[in-house]
């Protein structure tokens, strides 16, 4: 066990960069999630097919091919995802703005990916409200974006919840891939690094590592749980 | 999905309809601007639409076609017995770990009574812990990272001295992960029956492990099958993670080929087909399960029950929802 004590700040210092990938992920899965569900749901048949698209190209691929895609794709278009270099951003998550793009490339193929089952889980939700609900505010006057406001959104919110919350926990497991993807330092690489590179005992580091893991997904999925059952009395 | 897909709007009306063309008409255009300019413009500077880096992969003629597909069909075999193997092993220990994990939970609420003090005492402690424990490995197993366990496994066997072939790492790290899953898809439909169920089969004399085995586990899986199915596609897709542990899949095939002919966009577009195909298919077959099952539970007459967490999207999808 001293392994583990010994190289804290090497495990603590991978808990931090996956730390970091995953709110970027999350914050830019949630938009860009958002985005493709209003697509989805849009009176517009061809932005309804484009949204379509999206979720079934990446719902039926599997992240790792998404990763190859972002990893080795964008550098053949010649593009090493400067864009995401925003230049506020980058003082505050430093890796954003490396040279060694992999951190840059990972978030997108991460963001892409989950954005597909951010946007099924938001559709599910406004899905999930009554047609009677939406009839009844219609029928009351209320406008369009009233009715979006005060009726819908909220209740869809509500059913939301709880797939979003599988959704990011999910996305937090996925990231776990990237460090066998180049982003250097990420808690999987740390692994990797510590028991192939550096020849320490195999079962503190991955004991170690778990304990990175589960202090992420555990808690959160105990949070859902209990939001669950207290939506399962309310309905 | 069909016209009618939101709560959001009236069946559009003649002045709604004649919008909604114009507008389509609009955006349709836009969006093809867009695809040109952002998409087929950058590839086609590049280089990336030329028959030298495409050819391999589409044209028969080619000199490298046949041994490029040989390859990738002998990829697509190892990714389909990977995955083959890794659903057979997780559906059946995840069976097996649900049945437990429902035992022994009604283990633990048992009094004992008939037996002395201590003696109950002891048994309902001991239920309790081995309940405790299969929960925590369950929670444990859940919450780790498929690719980590997958690396575990495959780094860690060897140091007790168990090696095997890639294959067999890959396939028990994924039944490791997906068996868990498996079980909580299976308890939480179990749990999730009428309690009418369990209470007639004790009224008729089978024991807890027969109430489970022929009354409890066929009806969850039935109401569970597309959630099961579902998680097929999910272990379908997993297997593409053999690529750390230098599994030959579909994957690592890829590489090869892109380190001889050096068209990764081509190469994985094809291969990204090729995933889509299939799993798109399964999906849609639990999507046509779902649906007969919901007729079939319609004409039956039962109340329909909460949708368990793992089925929550797929059946929050199809529409349901109205109390």
């Amino acid at each position: 066990m001293d392994v583990l004590i010994e190289n804290f700040d090497v495990f603590a210092g991978g808990f931090w960069v996956t730390l970091q990938i995953c709110l970027l992920a999350a914050i830019g899965a949630l938009i860009l999630g958002a985005i493709v569900a209003v697509f989805r749901i849009s009176p517009v048949p061809p932005l309804r097919a484009v949204g379509t698209a999206y979720v079934t190209v990446f719902r039926n691929l599997p992240l790792t091919v998404v990763m190859f895609f972002s990893a080795f794709g964008l550098p053949a278009l010649g593009s090493n995802a400067d864009f995401l270099r925003i230049p506020l951003l980058d003082s505050l998550f430093t890796r954003l703005g490396t040279d060694l793009p992999y951190f840059r490339f990972a978030l997108i193929a991460l963001v892409l990916y989950t954005a597909a089952f951010v946007c099924e889980a938001l559709r599910s939700g406004v899905n999930a409200v009554s047609a009677g609900q939406a009839e009844a505010a219609r029928s009351l006057g209320l406008t369009f974006s009233q009715n979006l406001r005060h009726v819908v959104l909220p209740q869809a919110w509500k059913a939301a919840t709880v797939p979003l919350g599988s959704v990011i926990i999910a996305m937090i497991k996925n990231s776990a891939l990237a460090g066998f993807f180049g982003v250097v330092g990420d808690l999987a690489q740390s692994a990797d690094q510590l028991t192939s590179a550096e020849g320490f005992a195999f079962i503190p580091v991955a004991i170690g590592i778990s304990i990175g893991y589960l202090i992420m997904t555990v808690p959160l999925g105990a949070l859902l749980d209990r939001l669950e059952k207290r939506q399962a009395v309310a309905r | 999905m069909s016209g009618q897909t939101s709560v959001l709007y009236d069946v559009p009306g003649p002045r709604q309809r004649r919008i909604t063309w114009i507008s389509s008409i609009a955006v349709g255009i836009a969006l093809l601007l867009a695809a040109y300019f952002l998409i087929y413009r950058p590839l086609d500077q590049k280089g990336q639409l030329s028959m030298e880096l495409w050819g391999p992969l589409i044209d028969p003629g080619n000199e490298n076609f046949s041994q490029v597909w040989d390859r990738l069909g002998f990829g697509f075999r190892q990714t389909l017995v990977a995955a083959a193997l890794s659903i057979l092993s997780s559906l059946v220990l995840g069976t097996l770990l649900a049945i437990l994990r429902i035992q022994l939970k009604s283990l633990a609420r048992r009094r004992f009574t008939g037996l002395s003090t201590p003696l109950s005492y002891l048994l309902r402690g001991l239920s309790t812990l081995l309940s405790a424990i299969t929960r925590v490995c369950v929670e444990v197993f859940r919450g780790l990272p498929v690719v980590l366990t997958i690396f575990f496994v495959a780094r860690g066997l060897p140091e007790f001295g168990v090696s095997f072939d890639t294959l067999w790492y890959l396939v028990i790290g994924l039944t490791i992960y997906n068996m868990v899953v498996i079980a909580e898809i299976l308890r939480s439909g179990m749990e999730g029956l009428p309690g009418g169920q369990a209470e007639a089969a004790a009224a008729i004399g089978l024991s807890p492990l027969q109430t489970t085995r022929m009354i409890l586990l066929p009806q969850a899986f039935r109401v569970m099958l597309p959630a099961l199915i579902s998680q097929l596609v999910v272990v379908l897709k997993d297997t593409s993670l053999g690529f750390i542990i230098a599994y030959e899949d579909t994957l690592n095939i890829a590489k090869q080929i892109i380190g001889v002919l050096s068209n990764p966009i081509q190469t994985y577009v094809i291969i990204a087909v090729m995933f889509i195909v299939v799993n798109y298919s399964l999906s849609k077959l639990a999507q046509y399960v779902q649906r007969r099952l919901a007729r079939g539970r319609k004409t039956a007459n039962t109340p329909a029950q909460n949708p368990p967490a793992t089925a929550l999207i797929a059946q929050a999808s199809a529409g349901g929802g109205t109390p």
